[in-house]
């Protein structure tokens, strides 16, 4: 069992990728020459050359569309957005041409592609680098959205992924490239769409995904100390969504927090928070409560953005308030 | 690079480092004669059956089967015939929202593309596209699409994808003035030029986006191939009502990209006689301006030509006329007697497997 960092774990997905299937290709500004803005796919274009690793010209809305063209002329292209907050350059393209192209033609075309995006704040990138838009694609019904919180599931996620027939966009929490985890020595997949119970407990049901599950286990720890047992959740797919685990595990714990570190409203949770109440409300012995980051344009300043981005304090702050702990 | 390329001496193609084609690809009479008298009527036969489509079509949205945007191509047939014809079954098309014609072109279906306006179940897309989102894969037939200039860079990646693999063919793109002014045009442009994609980047000038004149929201001037110096991109105009002329210009861009491997671009100047969608009063234009172009319709001027040529006989076109007539009359008939998408559609078509 190796532990490895998450951009060690997408590395070594890329590279496997790359070397099964010809037909894998990978595209984005900078990912070759310069190595890739955090270094994922450094020392690729000297091993696959530059037909296969191709550096595009600053042109989201091109090389995004290219990607979904090369995907329909039957390759399997892994396009990465250096930010996605640069996936709004690219809307277009993402939302009306990956997610509606298949349905429009009535099932006559597919797009099996990977778009890579780092995506949070926590690293003073101020409002237009610290975004999460993969909330706003996930409600694109003809594509999937992951996000990963360990290296385990950025393998077995990325392996999927590269594997699926459809439009998967892939967030990287930004904070946690570095972030180091184990993984086993076999091959293993995770499959897309299905939730992680990352920790068993009988008092209360935590969802969250990506950087925020790494803040989940901080609060983990601190609910532990005052006597409390959570079950935390981690989601690894924003679409489609693993309803059945988190209702498996509130018929369990009665109690359900969302948490999420991308801004509060109208964000995934708000989304998940509604479909527990129509699915699985009878369940829930309190209301289901909410805690995200503030809903502010990100901040430069290290203080001023600490405060705004979700911790585990934040959690457990909200969760006494809540519960009357 | 040389200066100016003469390719004919009625006929000017642009290279890199010309400033200005001086004329216009137009067909002439030995150019005609280089064709079959099958082929000929083929051409025409198509162009006859985008025009009598069309009609139908304004018929049927009139009358309540067709609804929606309803975008008609009457007037530009010359220019996807012509454009169409010189491509093989390993070219790619992708279009804009203007799509009837170029489907028909392409040989799609006449039965399901009809079918496809009704939204019947019947339709290419079983009704889940609509006029302005066309597809055929099985003739490489990619759309269809309807956010001017959005299917710029999808068909750059069916090129890249041609690259990729080393086939031996190449993707056409069509879009329209209206398009030009979008980011995602100079994006994919560069794109293709500093990849060397088989790409032919195919204007359809008809001088109007929507109910906007060029002259009223494009900064230099009428004519769109010579800025392409900038991209390195060889270009060339052609007489968009001239069938032959278009047909022949697509050729010579079709040898050239797989030859040079290089993209190529084509100003084909055409008119729609109609207005941008079918609820368009088209109160921004002169109808003396419609009635002008209305001379070049390709759909009288071309028999005429062919017969005063005595390459065919004014029975032979009303032998074809009759024939279309029926085609398009059974199309409409099939298409109201198809059954409607069962509701389950709703859910499919939406991920594959």
């Amino acid at each position: 069992m190796p532990e490895i960092t998450i951009r060690e774990a997408l590395k070594i997905a890329l590279n496997e990728a790359m070397e099964n299937d010809e037909k894998v290709f990978i595209m984005g500004e900078d990912i070759g020459e310069y190595g890739g803005a955090y270094a994922v796919t450094d020392g690729f274009l000297k091993k696959f050359g530059s037909r296969r690793i191709k550096d595009t010209p600053i042109s989201e809305q091109a090389f995004v569309g290219a990607g979904i063209g090369a995907a329909v002329g039957g390759l399997r292209p892994v396009i990465e957005l250096m930010s996605i907050s640069f996936s709004l350059v690219a809307f277009d393209q993402i939302v009306n041409m990956a997610g509606n192209i298949r349905y429009m033609s009535g099932g006559q075309i597919s797009v099996p592609m990977v778009i890579r995006a780092p995506t949070g704040a926590g690293v003073q990138l101020a409002a237009t680098h610290s975004q999460s838009f993969e909330t706003w694609l996930a409600e694109v019904p003809g594509i999937k959205v992951v996000c990963p919180s360990n290296s385990y599931d950025a393998l077995g996620l990325m392996r999927s992924a590269i594997k699926d027939n459809n439009p998967v966009i892939f967030a990287e929490p930004a904070l946690l490239y570095g972030s180091k985890s184990n993984i086993p020595n076999e091959y293993f997949e995770v499959n897309l769409g299905d939730a992680n119970v990352m920790k068993e407990g009988d008092d209360i049901t935590i969802v969250s995904y990506g950087y925020g599950s790494k803040v989940l286990s901080d609060s983990a720890k601190k609910l532990e100390s005052i006597g409390i047992k959570p079950e935390l959740i981690d989601l690894r797919s924003l679409n489609p969504i693993d309803y059945q685990t988190i209702i498996h595990s509130i018929q369990k714990t009665n109690r359900l927090v969302l948490v999420d570190t991308a801004r509060k409203t109208g964000g995934i949770m708000a989304e998940i928070s509604a479909n527990i109440n129509e699915k699985a409300g009878e369940w829930l012995d309190g209301p289901i409560v909410r805690v995200g980051s503030k809903d502010v344009p990100w901040p430069y300043n290290k203080n001023l953005e600490q405060e705004v981005l979700t911790d585990s304090n934040n959690i457990l702050d909200t969760i006494k308030v809540s519960y009357g702990i | 690079m040389t200066s100016k390329q003469k390719i004919e001496k009625n006929k000017s193609f642009h290279d890199n480092d010309s400033k200005k084609s001086t004329k216009t690809l137009n067909s002439s009479n030995s150019t005609t004669r280089s064709l079959g008298k099958n082929e000929h009527l083929e051409l025409f036969r198509k162009m006859y059956l985008i025009r009598q489509f069309e009609n139908a079509c304004g018929q049927n949205y009139a009358n309540g089967n067709i609804r929606g945007f309803l975008h008609l191509y009457s007037g530009q047939e010359a220019t996807g015939v012509g454009s169409l014809s010189s491509l093989k079954d390993s070219d790619y098309i992708v279009t804009h929202y203007r799509d009837h014609g170029h489907a028909l072109a392409r040989g799609i279906d006449v039965n399901r593309s009809m079918a496809e306006l009704f939204g019947k179940k019947t339709g290419l897309s079983k009704g889940k596209g609509g006029s302005m989102h066309l597809f055929d894969a099985s003739k490489k037939f990619m759309g269809g699409h309807a956010i001017v200039g959005g299917q710029l860079p999808l068909a750059a990646g069916l090129a890249l994808s041609q690259q990729y693999d080393k086939k031996d063919g190449i993707t056409i793109c069509f879009f329209g003035d209206g398009s030009t002014n979008q980011g995602i045009y100079h994006e994919t442009l560069n794109l293709a030029a500093v990849w060397n994609l088989p790409i032919l980047f195919f204007l359809e000038n008809n001088m109007y986006g929507m109910g906007s004149s060029i002259e009223r929201v494009r900064a230099g001037g009428l004519d769109f191939f010579p800025a392409m110096n900038t991209y390195e991109i060889p270009s060339m105009e052609v007489d968009g009502m001239d069938v032959l002329a278009v047909r022949e210009a697509t050729e010579i861009a079709r040898e050239k990209i797989l030859k040079e491997k290089k993209p190529f671009f084509i100003e084909s100047k055409t008119f729609r006689f109609v207005g941008h969608s079918y609820a368009d009063g088209q109160k921004y234009r002169n109808q003396d301006e419609v009635i002008k172009w209305e001379q070049k319709d390709p759909i009288i001027v071309y028999p005429n030509k062919l017969i005063d040529m005595k390459i065919t006989t004014n029975d032979e076109i009303n032998n074809i006329k009759t024939e279309v007539d029926n085609v398009i009359n059974d199309a409409v008939k099939f298409a109201n007697e198809s059954e409607e998408p069962s509701l389950n559609e709703i859910f499919t078509d939406i991920l594959a497997e």
